[in-house]
């Protein structure tokens, strides 16, 4: 906050009123009503509900697909947040070191940016589509027995790469702003003191893109759990088996096409808590590692 | 002296399968858009454009029943720059008000409403898509603009970008202003917003690429297909495409894609400079 700020008794509440007003309406009360929602069970016809406590909470935990879904989303965001941070990694500081084409360079590595990711999921799709598909012909040439609507670790390695492909762009151009931030002269001393670039980068460099690393840390998950959202519906839609089903599209999935409401709530309110706790866990022990 | 050589070969060599890996699928799936559905059934995906580029983007844009069953892929474009734009500039007036509220006044409830700003950031509206889905439909906003745009703009990160970019504004500003008498609505209109000139566009060219690229909210909330936006588009092909039937009209699934893909893209690419440093603020 400023020293000098004005002193004002109702001016402030006008500026800031049109973004409460929707926060309450379009955020604050759907969110109680998830809350509330996830307490009660509903009647086969929506007719009626009644209070059950936790019941939904524990058949969502006790549910075997809602496990797998949890599985499934752990391990999917680890492969897609370090495959991507380090391939992006690679890339920008290659980026950073040539001299020639490094503007063409920047701008043909990043543009992918803007793309949906449901627009990159139907282009994968089509891609590993078994009729017309280069990837899908080309992987069972080459000896790998590739059916991803029926294997589920093929359907899994389909989503997870297109996730990838889809968010190296951006870890790209944190990473290669990140790097160009450090200064001339750090990289002169370093280049007196270390002959060998690769623990040039690993003791100097990479010491000091770890601000931008534990940022870009907390945009891939959140990008992994909700975001991705768009490339499973439009690849797997969660098949085969509901094997690639992460847990967000669970929820909606449950909601939407079962209409189980309360168990769907559950669902959320204990998606919300999982992020709550990822995000004090990164900011207490991570950011803590993090020398600025 | 050679030594270095081959580094510099190997740098190069790097950067062009990343070049190559994130460009070609774009690539692969304009060249194929070009070309015929028997062609693409026959042969495959296609690297080299055919001669269909004319035919099949006048079908998807501008022919009934060319991609879905009543809505033209024109009408979808328009949609989806509705919500681009109508994002883009909702979000930019609703946070810059806000931050301005939050950086430059003291007032009661200031940490409170804060924290409260602070809390849409971790819970995005996927995790709370049906109650927000009933409570849309409850006010009767379906199928409008209303609607679909503005529930988009609960979530607060624009508010945070414009808050530490006024934090980063020198104090004096402020004590020579009030020493001018200048209102909190003249400092605001006179002196702010100039001095955030940059900061406006970049943060507008982000959310016009993350309004056009929305997806879930979108698709819960337009129910007639003349609401449709070209992301709702192509999980609408996607799903014609599974369901087979006749000759599948690959060639339009991926013409939809270029066009849902090309707006943005050129945004993007066209204000570069302006983007870059945006996104890159946003972190600080």
């Amino acid at each position: 906050m400023k020293r000098v700020q004005f002193e004002h008794s109702t001016i402030p509440y006008l500026f800031i009123a049109p973004q409460i007003i929707i926060i309450a309406i379009f955020f604050l009360w759907p969110a109680a009503q998830a809350v509330h929602q996830s307490f009660l069970l509903e009647d086969a016809f929506g007719l009626s509900s009644q209070f059950v406590w936790f019941k939904n909470y524990f058949d969502t935990i006790g549910d075997a697909s809602w496990r797998q879904a949890a599985w499934f989303t752990t391990v999917f965001s680890v492969l897609v947040t370090f495959l991507s941070l380090g391939i992006a990694l690679l890339l920008a500081v290659k980026a950073n070191e040539v001299i020639r084409g490094a503007r063409t360079y920047r701008t043909t590595l990043m543009w992918a940016y803007a793309i949906a990711p449901p627009v990159a999921g139907l282009m994968g799709n089509l891609m590993f589509h078994p009729l017309i598909g280069d990837l899908y012909k080309f992987l069972n040439t080459i000896g790998w027995d590739f059916n991803h609507k029926l294997d589920s670790f093929d359907a899994g390695f389909v989503v997870v790469l297109i996730a990838v492909w889809k968010q190296v762009s951006v870890n790209f151009i944190f990473f290669l702003s990140g790097l160009q931030g450090i200064s001339k002269a750090v990289n002169e001393a370093a280049m007196m003191d270390c002959k060998s670039p690769t623990r040039r980068f690993w003791t100097i460099t990479f010491p000091l893109l770890a601000p931008t690393t534990f940022f870009l840390m907390v945009i891939n998950i959140t990008y992994a759990f909700f975001e991705t959202f768009g490339i499973i519906d439009t690849t797997t839609g969660g098949a085969p088996g509901g094997s690639t089903n992460t847990l967000v599209y669970k929820v909606f999935q449950d909601g939407f096409r079962g209409a189980d409401l309360g168990g769907s709530s559950a669902q959320s309110v204990v998606l919300m808590l999982i992020v709550l706790a990822l995000t004090v866990i990164q900011f207490r022990f991570i950011e803590r590692k993090v020398h600025y | 002296m050679s030594n270095i050589n081959w580094r510099i070969i190997l740098n190069h060599t790097i950067l062009l399968i990343g070049v190559i890996f994130m460009s070609l699928p774009v690539w692969v799936a304009f060249s194929t858009s070009t070309h015929s559905a028997e062609t693409i059934l026959r042969e495959g995906l296609q690297f080299w454009p055919g001669t269909n580029f004319i035919g099949t983007y006048r079908e998807v844009l501008f022919e009934q029943g060319g991609v879905m069953k009543s809505v033209l892929g024109i009408t979808m474009l328009k949609n989806s720059m509705i919500l681009g734009i109508g994002f883009a500039i909702g979000k930019v007036i609703v946070s810059m008000l806000a931050a301005y509220a939050i950086v430059y006044f003291r007032f009661r409830l200031a940490t409170p409403l804060f924290w409260i700003i602070f809390l849409t950031l971790l819970l995005p509206l996927e995790v709370r898509i049906i109650p927000s889905y009933e409570v849309v439909a409850g006010l009767g906003l379906l199928d409008t603009n209303f609607g679909l745009i503005v529930p988009l703009i609960a979530s607060a990160t624009g508010t945070f970008y414009f808050r530490q970019f006024f934090k980063s504004i020198p104090e004096e500003l402020l004590e020579a202003a009030r020493l001018d008498g200048a209102t909190p609505w003249r400092f605001f209109v006179d002196i702010l917003i100039p001095l955030s000139k940059t900061m406006i566009a970049a943060i507008l060219i982000i959310m016009f690429v993350v309004g056009w690229n929305q997806y879930l909210w979108p698709l819960i909330m337009t129910t007639k297909e003349e609401n449709y936006t070209l992301v709702i588009g192509i999980k609408q092909i996607y799903q014609i495409l599974s369901e087979g039937g006749e000759l599948p009209q690959y060639q339009k699934a991926f013409a939809l894609t270029i066009l849902a893909t090309l707006p943005p893209v050129l945004v993007v690419l066209f204000f570069q400079n302006w983007f870059v440093k945006g996104l890159v603020e946003s972190e600080k």
